[in-house]
């Protein structure tokens, strides 16, 4: 059903219940004046939306009953109980035009030209003033149809009733047009909800499937149930430094029972993105007559959720998104036959959910982008040095259209090529915490991916440390942590013109210091790197330490700090201290962009692991019971350790080592694998962002440098598949596997001093 | 006539007042999160019974030389500026007085200049003056905040 008249039934069966009793009150007291106005304009109200939506009946039976609330208004007509009943009739009538709406989304056919001869007649009475016995007669006779009850001749006649004043009513091909546009949407499933419960009842159907909530009373709720959530934070973390395990049981059900009432308060708030669509099939038709493109507008996942702040925020740039790929990225006809396409072009509109996040898609089947011209443009605009702009790949290109003030259309026109571009998309996105990414392919089109969080309300964050304070980082944007101290690490801080770099595998990654940045001193030498995403940028940040995950309500800045860009709010932590969450956006803003130079090493890194995807690699080999021999990638052992045999400590299936002054895990390859009771235990020591485990071997036989080449894939877990290492067929161990086991073997183990956790497996 | 009541309070030794409709509560200033890169008057964020509330040090948005280590804990003045909560720290907070608004002044000529935009008048009380401070301007005003970026 059209939105338009779902909205005006809810509103008209409100204020129909007004009317009824403000009626009976007026009855009472004709000379409330202040009554029979408020009845007075909510009738004529649903006059007015009735004529605007194309609804003929109900129009003409409350222009009746107005003219004649008219009279009353005016002083001609005494107010009698005769008169009264008939505008209850009246308001009747339109309840059950009302009701037979919203049961089959159209008015139902019916005639009151009976109701309304009477009503009429009544308002004619006027100056005569004693109404009373007039009127009388005419109310007995005609019944008033019930929807359902017509027949043919009733019809006909209320054709034949209809045909009268259509030129009053506008005549309806305006309404039937933007049926059309609606139809483009298929919204089947609330019609049919709103047909089946009216169905059962008869009675009000539009205003028992919901109830209009103001925005504030949810706001309110959010509000509350984010100081519930932090509560239940509070005790978690209280309780988990007792001992005392009575208060666990409850402890859990408060903490579920909070969980399922945030959700359902967040649902509240949530609105499908059709609701930010709506408006694009217009748009798209009048763009496709303003540009003479033939243009299919496809719609996919409208029903998908989102929260209504959110919703609000994507409205514009979807706009502007759909307008740049019907202006830009769209052919003529002419274009698209010489092409090869068909004449009509498609704008493909997806929408679906992926983890935390709303995915949507914005793609059309044009010319693609036009790398040259953009490169032209870049350098036109001084964005780029010639220079520089040659030595570009197509992707990087690409991204310059995000660049502030970047348009290409050759001609501005009145569709888009204002100046207001992608960059302004970008950064909207940017700012409720999404990525944008853009993909071409010549000749075949181009697409525009955002994604988005669902809600902004509640996010996950890493607790930081940097400069002797802590911050909060939304963990959406964090990718990985690596730990750089200490001369044991694989990852090396580099200088490159004068930045400061970590390499990440094959990635040259620079790096910010949340310290400095904040003019605070940091800790000497760094620690940990946050590798963030933000867009297409990946930076690492070096924090001092990394203290905890935790879910953080994020609750806005004061107008007086808004300012500071670094910092998107502040959030109460669970020990009810506040803490500033960093705006990753701010912080890379702040840290100003990186010199070309620079980023053409960043590139070359990142272009060379590309292309050697079946480099050489070291790969350890070790001997694990009596199988064939099993091997690992050197560069993801830490160490190797020859660990005497009895300080490892065996309790049950566990094992483990005190290792630099920690707990670590023991794991072994396979279940049949023993370790040894006495002598020397070689192990592999693996060290992730936060935490080490050891694997026990056998023995470790060699280093060889082979192409990893996996031919079979895993049999079970823990192992990646067969390789040939050295012309022996080699299980390679899948240490990704080991180390979540080590995870889980840790969170189960309540060794304080182990109780961090590594971020990636825990998101 | 239009009585009003005024919340006074006391910085660096001046009187100052502030309409007591617009004060929410009286707190001491305790456990603040500074905010870096923030103006040098805002002191910090800090947690009052689940709301976020910015200190905003008074003396620093007088120009008042700061406090002694010997001085009494400070206190903060609670108020609600388009839908954020703001702590002005104040030396000490005095007592409600009811005051007619018509006999409010406009700020003498001799008054620090820094002071007179984010002052709405003063009242000549026995024995010395009241500044009435226009709480929004004296917590948001954009003038002395940005201007004091560190």
């Amino acid at each position: 059903m059209d939105d338009l008249i779902s909205d005006f039934l809810t509103e008209a069966n409100e204020s129909l219940e007004i009317v009824d009793a403000e009626l009976v009150n007026f009855e009472a007291k004709p000379e409330d004046r202040a009554a029979l106005d408020k009845i007075f304009r909510l009738v004529h109200s649903i006059k007015g939306t009735s004529g605007f939506l194309g609804l003929p009946r109900l129009e003409a039976v409350a222009h009746a009953g107005e003219t004649l609330l008219g009279r009353f208004r005016d002083g001609k007509l005494a107010v009698s109980s005769d008169a009264v009943t008939l505008v209850l009739r009246s308001i009747d009538t339109i309840k059950a035009i009302l009701d037979g709406l919203a049961a089959s989304g159209s008015e139902p056919a019916g005639d009151d030209s009976g109701l309304i001869g009477e009503l009429e007649a009544m308002s004619e009475d006027a100056p005569a003033g004693l109404a009373e016995e007039v009127v009388a007669a005419p109310v007995e006779e005609p019944r008033v149809l019930r929807p359902g009850e017509v027949s043919m001749e009733d019809l006909e006649a209320a054709f034949a009733a209809a045909e009268g004043p259509s030129f009053d009513f506008g005549d309806e091909p305006a309404p039937v047009e933007s049926a059309q546009i609606e139809l483009a949407q298929p919204e089947p499933v609330q019609t049919a909800q709103v047909a089946e419960a009216s169905g059962e009842e008869g009675g009000p159907a539009a205003t028992n499937q919901s109830i209009r909530v103001g925005v504030e009373v949810l706001e309110d709720m959010m509000t509350l149930v984010s100081e519930l959530v932090l509560t239940r934070n509070q005790l978690l973390q209280l309780n988990r430094s007792r001992t005392d395990d009575a208060f666990v049981p409850p402890l859990q059900r408060l903490s579920t029972i909070t969980g399922e009432l945030q959700d359902s308060v967040m649902k509240t708030r949530m609105q499908p993105i059709g609701a930010a669509w709506k408006k694009l099939p217009r748009l798209v038709r009048d763009l496709s007559k303003e540009l003479g493109k033939k243009i299919d507008l496809v719609m996919d996942g409208e029903t998908t959720e989102l929260d209504r702040q959110v919703l609000e925020q994507i409205r514009d740039p979807l706009t502007h998104m759909v307008r740049n790929s019907a202006d830009h990225g769209l052919e003529t006809p002419e274009q698209r036959r010489a092409a090869g396409k068909s004449d009509v072009g498609t704008i493909r509109l997806a929408a679906f959910h992926e983890g935390g996040s709303i995915v949507i898609r914005v793609q059309d089947d044009g010319r693609g982008l036009d790398t040259a011209r953009i490169r032209e443009k870049a350098i036109e605009k001084g964005l780029v040095s010639r220079t520089d702009a040659e030595a570009l790949t197509d992707a990087q290109v690409h991204r310059l259209v995000f660049s502030p003030g970047f348009s290409t259309a050759a001609a501005v026109t009145n569709v888009s090529g204002r100046g207001v571009g992608m960059d302004v998309v970008r950064s909207n996105i940017e700012q409720i915490g999404g990525q944008i990414e853009l993909n071409s392919t010549a000749g075949q089109g181009s697409g525009v991916t955002i994604k988005i969080p669902l809600t902004l309300a509640i996010v996950s964050a890493l607790i930081v440390g940097a400069g002797g304070e802590r911050f909060a980082v939304p963990q959406g944007y964090v990718v990985e942590l690596i730990k750089v101290d200490g001369e044991d690490t694989e990852h090396r801080i580099e200088t490159i013109e004068h930045i400061r770099m970590v390499r990440l595998r094959e990635e040259l990654v620079p790096l910010i210091d949340l310290s400095a940045e904040l003019g605070r001193t940091a800790r000497r030498p760094a620690t940990f790197v946050m590798v963030m995403q933000v867009g297409q940028h990946r930076f690492g940040v070096i924090v001092d330490e990394v203290i905890d995950t935790e879910e953080i309500v994020v609750k806005p800045l004061a107008a007086a700090l808004r300012n500071i860009s670094v910092f998107s709010g502040a959030t109460i932590l669970g020990d009810g201290s506040v803490v500033l969450i960093v705006d990753p956006n701010g912080l890379t803003e702040r840290a100003g962009e990186i010199p070309a130079s620079a980023q053409k090493a960043i590139d070359e890194a990142a272009a060379w692991g590309e292309a050697e995807g079946l480099e050489r690699k070291s790969l350890l080999v070790v001997r694990v019971g009596e199988g064939q021999p099993k091997a690992v990638e050197l560069s993801k052992v830490t160490r190797l350790e020859h660990a005497d045999a009895s300080r490892i400590e065996r309790n049950g299936h566990r094992a483990s080592l005190q290792y630099r002054g920690r707990l670590m895990t023991v794991l072994t390859v396979d279940e049949s694998q023993m370790l040894r009771s006495s002598g020397v235990q070689p192990l592999l020591v693996f060290t992730g962002a936060l935490y080490s485990m050891a694997l026990a071997v056998d023995e470790i036989v060699d280093v060889v440098d082979a192409q990893l080449k996996i031919e079979l894939t895993a049999t079970r877990p823990g192992l990646l598949g067969v390789a040939v290492v050295d012309g022996k067929a080699t299980d390679i161990l899948d240490i990704d596997h080991f180390m979540l086991l080590a995870l889980a073997e840790q969170a189960r183990s309540d060794d304080p001093a182990n109780s961090s956790v590594d971020t990636r497996e825990a998101a | 006539m239009s009585v009003k009541d005024y919340v006074t309070v006391r910085v660096g030794g001046q009187l100052f007042g502030l309409e007591a409709l617009s004060v929410q509560d009286i707190f001491y200033p305790r456990n603040i999160t500074p905010v870096p890169l923030a103006a040098s008057e805002i002191l910090g964020v800090l947690n009052l019974r689940g709301r976020i509330v910015t200190a905003v040090c008074a003396r620093k948005r007088l120009s008042v030389p700061e406090r002694g280590p010997g001085d009494p804990e400070p206190k903060a003045v609670g108020i609600e500026i388009g839908g954020d909560n703001y702590g002005l720290v104040v030396d000490h907070v005095e007592e409600v007085v009811k005051l007619d608004s018509d006999h409010m002044i406009s700020p003498p000529n001799n008054l620090p200049s820094r002071w007179a935009e984010i002052i709405q008048g003063v009242f000549r009380l026995p024995g010395e003056l009241l500044v009435v401070f226009d709480a929004k301007r004296l917590l948001t005003s954009e003038v002395g905040l940005v201007g004091a970026v560190a």
